[in-house]
């Protein structure tokens, strides 16, 4: 019985066990990129960047970086045989084109209507938003890797978001540091959570009403 | 057909005050730090170009290629989608006293737009930012009943882009990622600048193998060993 949170690592992990043999996935920037050390050994999944590379590899020793070979978070990566290049409206026809199997993405805010807020905190400061907008409306399955509350305990899986929304009714499923929520007819559907907490605890952290449909498993993860 | 030019100040010496300008590259991927720098040059000397109008993906890191453009006060608006970077003062301060404008494109979209603005469709249909504040005031129209958001195309009167290899005929190869947004740029400017690290002669790029071709290019200008903006940055350098 645990009620210890995940760390960002285990979040991750937990993500990379619903990637499939032969998924394109794209990595948010971020927390998000490190579900791809998590890969299920025998399952082949290939990276998306939208900078222009498909099947990109981990990040080469240091000094021996290649600048015009970088991921979409401006990182060095490498390649793994089998990859390929293309320019950005390619890139995004890839996105919007519903040809990547799963996007994962960071959060401020995910509501139960599938709603996601993740690129502005508000009118301050200087406004960015990349490919958010276009990842969330890209991939057959867009998911959401986050803590379960914020730095001040506030829930992150809420009943409407109150930042600037990414997407409407976007996201279908939500790894968090407590639980395993799929979003479906604009409810929060509850499918894992930690052993040691009950669906009381999980409810109180949570900003909309946590479904029960159907059978509710333990989140077990390795110590990472 | 020679749309060779001797050098990068010649190569971009006509850019007039106010004109509309791509500029390739994501981060210091693909940029051509060697033209840009060449505009600089001419505004040190003789004060223009400036009030241009730049479209990139970013707003430039440090002090060097974009952020020296931005940072010599040139720009007077900018079209990006991420106006952020590890050193992003030079635009930050310039946009957060008002002196710079920042129109907010996301990322596909700037894509689509670019290459709608070299491809002669003037508007279309994305699901992109549909429901968000980067939609405010666009028109929504229903597809197979889902709502999506009508995007106008981009051009501009210049495009500054940077290849790998060109031919006399612009005929075009890129480096890696570094070919991002310059197959889309070439396409939408009604003059392509382009800097490569090496020209070939007619026949030294297998035409199976042209990414971009001639016709969207009306200027070739080698520059052997071009200068990467993350090493640039790293060395410290500024303009």
């Amino acid at each position: 019985m645990t009620t210890t949170p995940l760390t960002n690592a285990q979040i991750a992990w937990r993500a990379a066990q619903d990637i499939a043999d032969g998924a394109y996935v794209n990595l948010g920037i971020g927390f998000p990129e490190m579900v791809a050390q998590y890969q299920p050994a025998g399952r082949e999944a290939v990276f998306h960047t939208e900078n222009g590379i498909l099947g990109f590899g981990e990040a080469p020793p240091k000094g021996e970086e290649d600048w015009d070979l970088i991921n979409a978070g401006k990182k060095a990566v490498t390649l793994k045989p089998g990859a390929a290049f293309f320019h950005h409206a390619d890139s995004f026809a890839m996105v919007r084109g519903g040809h990547l199997d799963v996007a994962i993405l960071g959060a401020y805010e995910v509501a139960e209507t599938g709603d996601l807020a993740n690129w502005s905190t508000g009118p301050k400061g200087v406004p960015a938003v990349g490919g958010a907008m276009d990842l969330v409306h890209g991939a057959k399955r867009v998911a959401v890797i986050t803590d379960h509350v914020t730095k001040d305990g506030k829930p992150k899986l809420v009943k409407r978001c109150t930042l600037p929304l990414t997407g409407v009714g976007c996201v279908t499923r939500v790894y968090t540091s407590l639980a395993v929520v799929d979003i479906a007819n604009k409810r929060f559907v509850l499918r894992e959570k930690l052993s040691g907490m009950s669906v009381a605890d999980l409810q109180a952290v949570t900003g909309g009403e946590l479904v029960i449909d159907g059978s509710v498993g333990d989140l077990v993860v390795p110590a990472l | 057909m020679d749309k060779t030019i001797a050098g990068v100040a010649e190569a971009v010496a006509d850019i007039p005050d106010g004109a509309t300008v791509m500029i390739g590259g994501f981060g210091g991927s693909g940029s051509p730090i060697e033209l840009i720098h060449a505009l600089i040059a001419r505004f040190k000397a003789t004060g223009s170009p400036k009030n241009l109008t730049v479209i990139n993906n970013n707003a430039g890191n440090g002090k060097v290629g974009l952020a020296g453009l931005i940072d010599h006060d040139m720009v007077a608006k900018l079209v990006c989608s991420f106006p952020r970077s590890v050193d992003p003062k030079a635009f930050t301060e310039r946009y957060l006293a008002g002196k710079i404008e920042l129109e907010l494109v996301p990322q596909g979209t700037l894509a689509e737009r670019i290459r709608a603005g070299g491809a002669g469709i003037p508007a279309f249909y994305t699901p992109t930012s549909y429901g968000t504040q980067l939609a405010e005031g666009k028109p929504v129209e229903e597809f197979e009943g889902r709502p999506y958001v009508r995007e106008r195309w981009l051009k501009a009167e210049y495009a500054l882009v940077k290849a790998e290899l060109a031919d006399p005929y612009g005929n075009l190869t890129f480096r890696m990622a570094g070919r991002n947004f310059g197959p889309l740029m070439c396409m939408a400017a009604a003059v392509t600048i382009v800097q490569a690290s090496k020209i070939v002669p007619p026949g030294g790029i297998d035409p199976e193998h042209v990414i971009t071709p001639g016709i969207f290019v009306q200027r070739v200008v080698e520059v052997p060993n071009p200068q990467q903006e993350e090493t640039l940055l790293r060395a410290g350098a500024t303009l």
